[in-house]
């Protein structure tokens, strides 16, 4: 159990999906998420990662890897990322006409290829997911609520949009180094 | 900068920002001169140098923006970042180490945001966190202060001048002579052999709280934060989160099993607890403007210094700390903005 949350703070703070392993920042970056929606789409995506993560970890082991297939992992991850990225589309769709940009989110394929380096079990990949999506979940959050500030200082004019955001994520990327050797 | 005026009743603020900074300055003599005579005068050789190179950068960045370069490069905001920031330093420093945490801290975490006023992160703290991740080495280099003990040699002037421009010392002193582990290495080092605090303690480095000299320049710079509050510059809700959030996670630990984790008297008066809690978060730019936003952004830094003392790989966590929450801050103000008078919820 021990073993377990810190395989999950590990993966939400000091293997942060976005900050360390530079995965999913098209959806921190971009415009696209209004204040509104982080939370839906911070627990779609949380929830998306975890169960990518646990079946990817199946798959592989059931199947790629007692038929000496590993060389498949990319394009069966991609495969069963898109069935669970539309599932949860199709089930959310009652709640929003769509949930922007999780479709487009390379950290769920990232995550998925990850688990097989990373985790020994079942539980232990479900728990990586979990914290991936916490770590991106947080990171969204900081940095949906950061954007207005970001947009009304008097940034330089060359520095303006993505480049300051991108100073931005480099700066907490620099400060979430701090956690280093967490979970060692 | 001008402000349009509003439909009276106004009312005159008396405090600018040069005379603001300039009492945070007064505030931080008392801790520079026991840094001196505890270190030597390392500290106002790398002062000089910070601020030497804050100035250059920030004259640079004003001329490319098209500002007027005059009111803001003499407001004191660089001088008061170029001397906290060298209050982080080893007092045996390369200049070149200063140089590049300042042209970082003030060229990229402070105008490239927008300059004073508008910086999301510390810029003091972010020069620091800068060359303490990239050159580790050169940060861990603390020569054993002047506490009476006779085995270390302590290096003079003429040594720390040399050390600093060449990046050696004279023939005759070794790295090894001079620099000592600091309490919160020898802590972290002891802990992870499996040595019992009362073992660790007894390294004549400890002192009744924290490091021996160190426990001083700390108690200067509570002093300094206690002006500051009396002078009303800053608030008491941030160091009063700071320090109770270390001091409540490290009494806890403590009650648990005290062998294994160092006192609270100890978290309190070691590293950069009482410098960042009073001098750094209360940066009121880079600190949430709310009174409940101040008490749960200063928890949150003891909290998380706490967690990377302990389980991290740094020894000291205050920096990082500060930078973690300096990015929580529009957040912390959104979720404690005051009541509309007159309106519910």
């Amino acid at each position: 159990m021990t073993e377990l949350l810190l395989i999950t703070v590990a993966a939400a703070t000091v293997n942060n999906v976005v900050l360390v392993r530079l995965l999913g920042l098209c959806p921190v970056l971009g415009h696209g998420t209004p204040v509104g929606a982080v939370r839906d789409v911070s627990l779609a995506t949380t929830g998306v990662l975890t169960l990518t993560a646990g079946l990817s970890y199946l798959v592989d082991q059931w199947a790629l890897v007692p038929y000496g297939l590993p060389y498949l992992r990319i394009i069966s991850f991609l495969g069963l990322t898109l069935l669970v990225v539309q599932g949860t589309n199709l089930a959310l769709r009652r709640r929003h006409s769509q949930l922007p940009l999780i479709t487009t989110n390379c950290a769920v394929l990232g995550v998925a290829l990850l688990t097989t380096g990373a985790s020994a079990s079942f539980a232990g990949a479900l728990a990586l997911g979990l914290g991936a999506g916490l770590g991106f979940s947080l990171v969204l959050t900081l940095f949906t609520t950061l954007r207005p500030r970001l947009e009304q200082a008097p940034v330089p004019e060359p520095l303006r949009g993505p480049a300051i955001s991108l100073i931005t994520v480099g700066m907490l990327s620099l400060a979430i180094l701090g956690f280093s050797g967490f979970g060692a | 900068m001008r402000f349009a005026a509003d439909l009276p009743p106004q009312w005159h603020a008396t405090v600018s920002v040069g005379g603001m900074m300039r009492t945070v300055l007064y505030a931080l003599v008392p801790a520079l001169l026991a840094h001196v005579w505890f270190y030597g005068a390392g500290i106002l050789l790398n002062s000089g140098i910070a601020l030497l190179a804050a100035l250059a950068t920030e004259a640079a960045c004003l001329r490319l923006g098209g500002k007027p370069t005059a009111p803001d490069l003499f407001d004191g905001s660089a001088l008061v970042t170029a001397v906290l920031f060298a209050f982080c330093l080893p007092p045996l420093c390369p200049w070149w180490v200063t140089v590049i945490g300042m042209v970082f801290g003030i060229g990229v975490a402070k105008h490239a945001y927008g300059g004073l006023g508008y910086n999301i992160f510390n810029p003091a703290m972010a020069g620091y966190v800068l060359v303490l991740v990239s050159f580790p080495e050169a940060m861990a280099l603390w020569p054993a202060p002047d506490i009476g003990d006779l085995d270390y040699l302590r290096p003079d002037l003429a040594a720390t001048l040399h050390y600093c421009l060449l990046g050696s010392l004279p023939d005759g002193l070794t790295i090894d002579a001079v620099a000592r582990a600091t309490t919160l290495d020898s802590a972290k080092e002891g802990l992870g052999l499996m040595r019992t605090m009362d073992e660790i303690r007894a390294n004549p480095g400890f002192g009744d709280f924290g490091g021996a000299g160190w426990e001083w320049i700390s108690n200067c710079i509570a002093i300094g934060g206690f002006v500051l509050l009396l002078r009303g510059v800053i608030r008491w809700h941030t160091p009063a989160a700071v320090l109770g959030g270390l001091l409540t996670m490290a009494t806890l630990a403590w009650l648990l099993d005290p062998n294994t984790h160092p006192s609270p008297g100890f978290h309190l008066f070691s590293g950069g607890a009482m410098l960042g809690a009073f001098f750094i978060a209360t940066d009121p730019v880079s600190s949430p403007t709310t009174a409940r936003g101040r008490l749960i952004y200063g928890a949150g830094i003891g909290i998380l210094t706490y967690a990377i003392r302990t389980f991290g790989s740094y020894a000291d966590g205050v920096a990082f700390a500060v930078l973690l929450m300096n990015v929580t801050v529009p957040l912390l103000e959104r979720w404690t903005r005051p009541r509309v008078y007159g309106r519910a919820g």
